[in-house]
């Protein structure tokens, strides 16, 4: 499903609007950015309450298209900066993330989730 | 000349320091393991750190006061202040920005102010091993305009560090030195995790009980120990991180 449906589907705000055409199978939900860091997969949508500028830097590292900050936080504004200059999507809900993950779940389950 | 460091020391302030850690005995203790310079760092409050220099300047013990300060990440981070009015300034900017939930003293135990005849000021009534709404990049900001140390504390340990809760060192983040645990110390961390490689290290006890004192401790080149000096010595790397053989054993 591309990142622009489950934007649309899930009624995310988009706060730095990128990769809205890319093909999204899969999600990893964490606040640890090292357990990201070692368990999040290319192509995946990050689903985090974190909001400081070094989920950019793992976002990069890991290629992860977007970023789901749940729970009505808000992201740092050098995060958002971060993410407009390397094209990393940043969307808010007030869901929280097990809201969040149960929604996304159902949208994707027809598809091919890996693990 | 060679001075014998230990920068991170808890006191009864501290929920899970013993209630014995009281600043008199500390500066006991330091005195009669040979430590020449100790960091007095309660977890998100600097209030027994003033007088524990009190005491230290009679004793020989010349005190940096800070406080352990937990980040929005949950990363731990030594601050040190140079003189009691910058303390008092940062002790207002924990105040302001720690995440205030009631203390439970019978899960988490005390936490209280005292006076060097160890008797008790004042206790805390939210409980202190909180987190401030703050990121470890505006924290480390902060410590800096008020001229202060900023060590991120034993970055190797699985939780509550650098490498637990980031994964990797902040490339625009401003420190002084990063802190090794005693495990991190034994096991070479820095040579197991290439993020972590290329920094100098101190290494400090992380004390919650006074036999734990000195039991890794760092020797840093000075010529006199004044706050800046011990700045200076921190940025120019001229430190050796000790493991004292003769001290018990525990982890971290």
């Amino acid at each position: 499903m591309k990142l622009k449906e489950i934007i649309e589907k899930l009624n995310l705000i988009v706060i730095v609007e990128a990769n809205s055409d890319r093909e999204i199978s899969d999600a990893y939900a964490s606040d640890l950015l090292s357990d990201v860091m070692g368990n999040a997969r290319e192509g995946q949508i990050w689903i985090t309450m974190q909001t400081h500028k070094n989920l950019g830097a793992i976002a990069s590292l890991k290629d992860l298209p977007a970023i789901i900050i749940i729970g009505n936080n808000i992201p740092s504004s050098d995060l958002i900066d971060y993410a407009k200059e390397n094209s990393i999507a940043i969307l808010s809900t007030n869901s929280t993330c097990y809201q969040t993950c149960g929604r996304l779940w159902n949208l994707l389950k027809n598809n091919d989730i890996q693990s | 000349m060679i001075f014998k460091a230990d920068l991170h020391i808890h006191t009864v302030l501290s929920p899970c320091g013993d209630l014995e850690m009281s600043p008199s005995a500390i500066i006991e203790t330091a005195r009669l393991k040979g430590l020449d310079i100790i960091g007095i760092t309660d977890h998100n409050s600097t209030l027994n750190a003033d007088i524990t220099r009190k005491i230290g300047e009679k004793n020989g013990i010349f005190v940096l006061m800070g406080a352990e300060v937990q980040t929005i990440e949950e990363v731990h981070c030594l601050c040190f202040m140079p003189n009691s009015e910058k303390l008092g300034l940062f002790q207002q900017f924990l105040d302001e920005n720690i995440i205030k939930i009631p203390n439970d003293v019978n899960n988490f135990g005390y936490q209280l102010v005292v006076d060097e005849f160890e008797n008790i000021l004042g206790e805390i009534p939210f409980f202190l091993v909180s987190s401030l709404k703050l990121s470890i990049e505006e924290v480390s900001k902060m410590v800096y305009e008020l001229d202060g140390i900023f060590i991120p504390a034993h970055v190797d340990r699985p939780f509550m560090s650098l490498s637990s809760q980031l994964g990797f060192v902040p490339p625009d983040l401003k420190f002084d030195i990063l802190e090794l645990s005693r495990s991190g110390l034994l096991n070479n961390f820095p040579k197991t995790n290439n993020f972590f490689e290329n920094y100098a290290y101190i290494t400090s006890s992380d004390s919650h009980y006074l036999k734990d004192i000195a039991r890794v401790y760092t020797e840093i080149e000075l010529d006199g120990i004044d706050f800046y000096k011990l700045k200076r010595a921190l940025e120019l790397k001229k430190v050796k991180p000790i493991i004292n053989e003769n001290n018990r054993f525990t982890y971290y």
